[in-house]
């Protein structure tokens, strides 16, 4: 997501949503006109530091359901932890136990505080749907709107 | 886009149907809006693969859907658990875990799925029709029952799949159309020798190199000779499910939808024509190692997907009543182990000191001895894919013939 104005580590800040579809603006320090993103899963207010993966993830056998870290050794973040990250993901790959481990990570409060992402993946983000129905509090998902 | 739903959808939602039912509709829908489909299809079974413990969450889950009273309303298959519930193999699962593996795997079939806890579940007697929708989980299987039986499914992740099972409904959207199916590429291997179509690895060795170029794309695979028997495509479309996000590809001549290239590509030009050479196919046979240069090897592990009776005869015959000098594993399923035990062929088998593992499989859940260093021969695309990052061990790869005369000698034929 070179595009994005964004690199690791930068304070952003998101609004609470409340329904699919509606637009919001990402505000944080190095973006000076802001970020729209689309929710396509609403979620609580987010405050935290951005965490922008340069490589597609798979979920299952790529992120360690026990401590959130990047376990992939063939991923650019490999060692990295994604709890508490404002999370953007360039895409996902692999297995379609993808929804398994993020629902464990918001079981174990180790998910991230949001995830942008640059197309919905319903495979991943039926985590956070379930997290939902299960009454466990999850993470927003965004999809990147555009850029000013 | 708003989302069409009928009136039996409808009264699923508003909890006609009970609690649980409702619940997983509200999923079905909730996906269905991710993924822009206008409305559902209604899908004629499921094979599902959330039964596979990945920690409680899962579990908590599952008995969710248990305590509100949900049932599945189609057929509904199992995959693989984390545990051998047949007592053929054991584990080292820490207690904990193997609580909620078995407490995972008794939701999902109190919920009415069937314990049939295989990979293979189109060797195990489910075949839906030519044409028909399903909701099937588990990348294998997936591409087994869009590319060779034909009927129609996206790759149903964890969760929605058993959703998909109860409400009898899943998102109208991708493979379920007839015009997502067509074929966008051409993968040539005209150029590849006759005789090794008729080998067993060539089948694993194209897979893996098939998913690499694909990738989620569709493909129409030209110039193989002859139908190569189901085994050659169920090692093919896992390898190819392993190393790519393949859902469904075609064989011109071979799989039911793509009686010539012309017809699968829909009249179309295609975006791109792959050749593969004897190079490229080389190239790919030394990738599916992850140690080069070995002289001994500490394990060897086969069925991934589930052996079919036929590959445990084979494998029967390969042994020949030699003792193996180092541990064997050999994936199978249920169905399988009916047949096995009746013919006498498992004790034979175990007599060579094979360990017949039913259930599971050796890359889901700890069967092995871990072993720092250690190597695993294997002739699985997928094994080969996946053993690395899931058991620590290394990987060599070979035919069933080379893993076999391997265990015999504790070195590898072929290296």
């Amino acid at each position: 997501m070179r595009n994005y104005f964004l690199t690791n580590g930068r304070a952003l800040h998101i609004d609470e949503s409340h329904a699919a579809g509606d637009i919001l603006r990402v505000q944080g320090e190095d973006l000076s006109k802001g970020m729209e993103l689309e929710v396509l899963i609403p979620g609580p207010a987010a405050n935290a530091k951005s965490l922008v993966l340069t490589a597609p993830i798979s979920f299952w056998g790529g992120v360690d359901p026990k401590t959130s870290v990047i376990a992939d050794v063939r991923h650019p973040q490999h060692g990295i932890p994604i709890a508490g990250t404002i999370l953007l993901l360039p895409g996902t790959i692999g297995s379609s136990s993808a929804s398994a481990v993020l629902l464990e990570l918001i079981h174990r409060n180790i998910a991230p505080s949001a995830i942008i992402m640059r197309e919905p993946d319903a495979i991943l983000l039926l985590g956070v749907l379930v997290a939902r129905e299960m009454g466990w509090s999850g993470p927003g998902a965004y999809k990147l709107a555009k850029t000013a | 886009m708003v989302l069409e739903l009928g009136i039996q959808e409808q009264a699923l939602l508003a909890g006609q149907s009970g609690d649980g039912a409702a619940m997983a509709m509200r999923l079905v829908c909730d996906s269905a809006r991710l993924l822009n489909a206008p409305s559902l299809v209604r899908v004629a079974s499921a094979h599902i693969d959330g039964a596979l413990y990945h920690g409680d969450s899962g579990t908590l889950f599952a008995e969710k859907l248990q305590e509100l009273g949900a049932r599945v309303s189609i057929r509904s298959t199992l995959n693989v658990g984390a545990l051998d519930l047949t007592g053929c193999s054991t584990n080292r699962l820490p207690p904990h875990e193997r609580d909620m593996a078995k407490r995972l795997m008794k939701a999902y079939m109190a919920i009415g799925c069937e314990p049939s806890w295989t990979c293979s579940p189109y060797q195990a007697g489910h075949r839906p029709e030519l044409g028909s929708d399903v909701a099937w989980g588990e990348s294998n299987a997936v591409v087994f029952c869009n590319s060779v039986l034909g009927a129609r499914t996206n790759r149903y992740g964890d969760y929605l799949d058993i959703a998909c099972a109860i409400t009898g409904f899943a998102p109208k959207t991708g493979l379920h159309l007839p015009e997502n199916r067509l074929a966008t590429f051409v993968f040539d291997v005209s150029s590849l020798p006759m005789e090794d179509f008729a080998e067993e690895s060539f089948w694993p060795i194209l897979g893996s190199l098939y998913g690499k170029r694909a990738g989620t794309a569709i493909g129409v695979v030209k110039g193989v000779p002859r139908h190569p028997g189901e085994d050659a495509l169920k090692a093919f479309g896992a390898a190819s499910a392993s190393t790519g996000g393949v859902g469904l590809f075609h064989i011109a001549g071979v799989t039911p939808e793509a009686p010539d290239v012309e017809t699968i590509l829909g009249g179309k030009t295609p975006l791109e024509v792959m050749q593969i050479s004897t190079a490229d196919f080389a190239d790919q046979k030394r990738r599916m190692a992850t140690v080069q240069g070995i002289s001994r090897i500490d394990a060897v592990a086969i069925g991934s997907p589930h052996l079919s009776l036929e590959e445990c005869i084979r494998l029967e015959q390969l042994v020949g009543g030699r003792s193996l000098k180092i541990p064997f594993y050999a994936c199978t399923g249920r169905h399988v182990l009916k047949d096995l035990e009746s013919t006498g062929l498992r004790k034979s088998l175990e007599a060579t000191g094979i360990t017949v593992v039913i259930d599971t499989c050796v890359v889901v859940t700890p069967i092995m001895k871990e072993m720092a260093g250690g190597v695993l021969m294997t002739n699985s695309g997928k094994f080969a894919q996946y053993a690395p990052g899931n058991t620590g061990y290394g990987v060599v790869f070979g035919s069933m013939a080379e893993c076999v005369e391997s265990a015999v000698t504790g070195r590898p034929v072929n290296a």
